[in-house]
């Protein structure tokens, strides 16, 4: 029953060249361009409504392409959308679990679905219900589930035939910090076994901690593609980061940071920070000086390396929410 | 196949988990058994019978026409969730989930008429005819509750909330049902309404029941034609009803899940 699904190409993992998608008159992605090699792990960085659930969908063959092509394990998502559904797992962005029945029937169901006999989609349903956690909620029914269970519930669903492509969007969010550890740790196992793992997420942390790559998409267009280092380092190294004592001072703080920082200094009233990329050689004392000359108060002074934070704020154009305080 | 069985046992499941699913399969149509064959059962006269065995073949129809409530509410459901997109993205026939639906309705259909023909032997009525004929009128039955189910599934397709699904199912059935011979004669109704009735096509599956079950059937002799060939018209119908509908439905289904 279990054919060899990795047969197809030995570097099959996924694919995609000049990939577009239009609704009407919006165009949703345009023109990406993808190499996820097998066994590695791809994060898909964007604001809200940047594409990357409709990428997904594409890759996932739930949506048609406009322009382009893509290949998952080396078939094609729209000539050979059965060959590529043989070969992957899908955790969409809102939990895919029936509700009205228990976790282990959900699973149990897709089991049979993928042709498994009755025992085996049994035992894979108890394996995958240990795995994640969810023993105990087992014969409960999933409407019934917090929604971090659900989460699981589907990313279990997502594993039941072992596929050898994953493909996540936002697997973490509404996860507590150890629920999310033990999923990295599933993830990270699954890619050592020679999984291919596309996932998208909107924790930066996330995509430094598991991926090899990353895109980061704005407004549909690839705005920026590398390694997480690449990234940091395309942003400029290190950073100064002051904590006001009072936030109206962000302004003049943002000013005096200025003559230090080779690019545009970021400020965070609401969180009284201010961010700014320093030179190199800049010394914390001088801008200590410098801050208490402009009679600024600051609770905290320090300097850190650049985060994907930074590489995500320097070059998405998502519309900043103004806070005014 | 095995697919369809897999995928109408999650159906059945449901309703093991809500049996309140039921209710309007099993429950309701009881209650109007009940309503109608003591409460109008005395002041309904029927010619060469009586009222209640005439009156289980219509309400037999009635409720196998508001059996299109069921599935249109259970696929606007699926497709209103995620749940959709799970089993789109498995290596499944897209039509699998279609036909393990549509299983999965009949079988519920299959209930409401074992419910209701065992309340009608209660309350007295009885089946007059041969074997052969019964089994025909069975099969009608099943015929017309099929086309009753994908009928319901294209609205539930189509509709974009489970609540336009029984918004339509009871602007329209209701009219139907009772603008026709189901409940009384239709040479009691008034002019106008009994050419409604007459051209109704629940009237001429109501009257084909009754006439395959030996029934009375208060077909007035001046009734329009599909009244007076009930079983031949009622079949018509219902294939008619198949052949437009059954396609559109399978487009419906494959517009709503591609984009
Ligand atoms: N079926 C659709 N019809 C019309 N527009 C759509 C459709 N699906 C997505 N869009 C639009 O395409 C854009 C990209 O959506 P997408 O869901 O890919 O964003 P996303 O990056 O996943 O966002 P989020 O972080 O909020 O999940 C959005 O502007 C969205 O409104
Ligand atoms: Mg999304």
């Amino acid at each position: 029953m279990y054919e060899n699904l990795n047969d197809n190409c030995t570097d099959a993992g996924i694919k995609a060249e000049g990939l577009g998608k239009r609704f009407g008159d919006f165009t949703a992605l345009e023109d990406l361009d993808l190499v996820v090699p097998k066994g590695s792990v791809l994060g898909l960085l964007g604001h809200n409504g940047a594409g990357k659930t409709t990428t997904i969908r594409i890759l996932t063959t739930l949506s048609v392409p406009s322009t382009g092509s893509a290949t998952v394990a080396g078939y094609d998502v729209v000539k050979q959308g059965g060959e590529v559904r043989k070969r992957i797992g899908v955790a969409g962005q809102s939990a895919t679990v029936d509700g009205l029945l228990t976790g282990r029937a959900n699973l149990e169901m897709v089991g049979r679905l993928y042709g498994m006999s009755k025992r085996e989609a049994a035992e894979r349903a108890d394996e995958l219900l240990t795995r994640l956690g969810l023993t105990d909620a087992a014969d409960k029914l999933v409407k019934e589930y917090s929604g971090g269970m659900r989460r699981r519930a589907d990313l279990a669903a997502t594993l039941v035939s072992t596929p050898p492509v994953l493909f996540l969007d936002e697997p973490t969010t509404g996860l507590d910090p150890a629920s999310r550890n033990d999923l990295w740790d599933v993830l990270r196992e699954q890619v050592s076994e020679g999984v291919t793992l596309l996932l998208t997420t909107q924790y930066l942390e996330e995509a430094d901690r598991l991926a090899d790559e990353i895109v980061v998409l704005d407004h549909g267009k690839v705005a920026a593609a590398g390694s997480p280092d690449q990234l940091k380092q395309r942003v400029g190294g290190d950073r100064i980061e002051i904590t006001l004592a009072d936030p109206a001072d962000a302004g003049p703080a943002a000013e005096a940071l200025a003559g230090f920082a080779e690019n545009e200094v970021h400020s965070d009233p609401a969180a009284s920070l201010v961010t700014a990329p320093v030179r190199a050689g800049t010394r914390l004392v001088e801008v200590v000086r410098s801050l208490d000359a402009a009679g600024i108060d600051v609770t905290d002074v320090h300097r850190r390396d650049a985060t994907l934070d930074d590489v995500f704020l320097s070059i998405t154009s998502a519309p900043k929410v103004e806070v005014h305080s | 196949m095995s697919e369809t069985l897999i995928l109408a046992r999650r159906n059945l499941e449901h309703v093991r988990q809500i049996p309140e699913k039921l209710i309007d399969v099993t429950l309701q149509p009881l209650m109007f058994v009940l309503l109608f064959a003591f409460v109008f059962g005395g002041v309904i006269a029927v010619p060469n019978g009586d009222y209640k065995e005439y009156l289980i073949g219509g309400i037999l129809v009635q409720t196998l026409a508001f059996g299109l409530m069921g599935p249109g509410v259970a696929i606007a459901t699926d497709l209103g969730e995620g749940m959709i997109d799970r089993l789109r993205s498995l290596p499944i026939r897209r039509s699998s989930y279609l036909t393990g639906h549509i299983l999965a309705e009949f079988a519920a259909t299959i209930l409401a008429i074992v419910v209701l023909s065992g309340a009608g032997l209660l309350v007295g009525w009885g089946i007059e005819s041969s074997v052969p004929e019964a089994i025909g009128a069975y099969a009608l039955l099943g015929l017309f509750a099929f086309a009753m189910i994908w009928l319901g599934t294209l609205i539930g397709t189509v509709a974009r909330s489970t609540d336009v699904v029984t918004g339509i199912a009871f602007m329209t059935v209701f009219p139907l049902t009772f603008v026709s011979n189901a409940f009384v004669p239709t040479d009691s109704l008034p002019d106008g309404l009994r050419q409604v009735a007459e051209w109704n096509p629940i009237s001429c599956v109501v009257a084909a029941v009754r006439e395959l079950f030996g029934n009375p059937t208060a077909v007035p002799h001046d009734a329009a034609w599909p009244l007076q060939h009930p079983v031949v018209a009622s079949i018509g119908w219902c294939v008619l009803i198949l052949v437009v509908v059954v396609p559109m439905t399978v487009r419906a289904f494959n517009r709503r899940t591609t984009d």
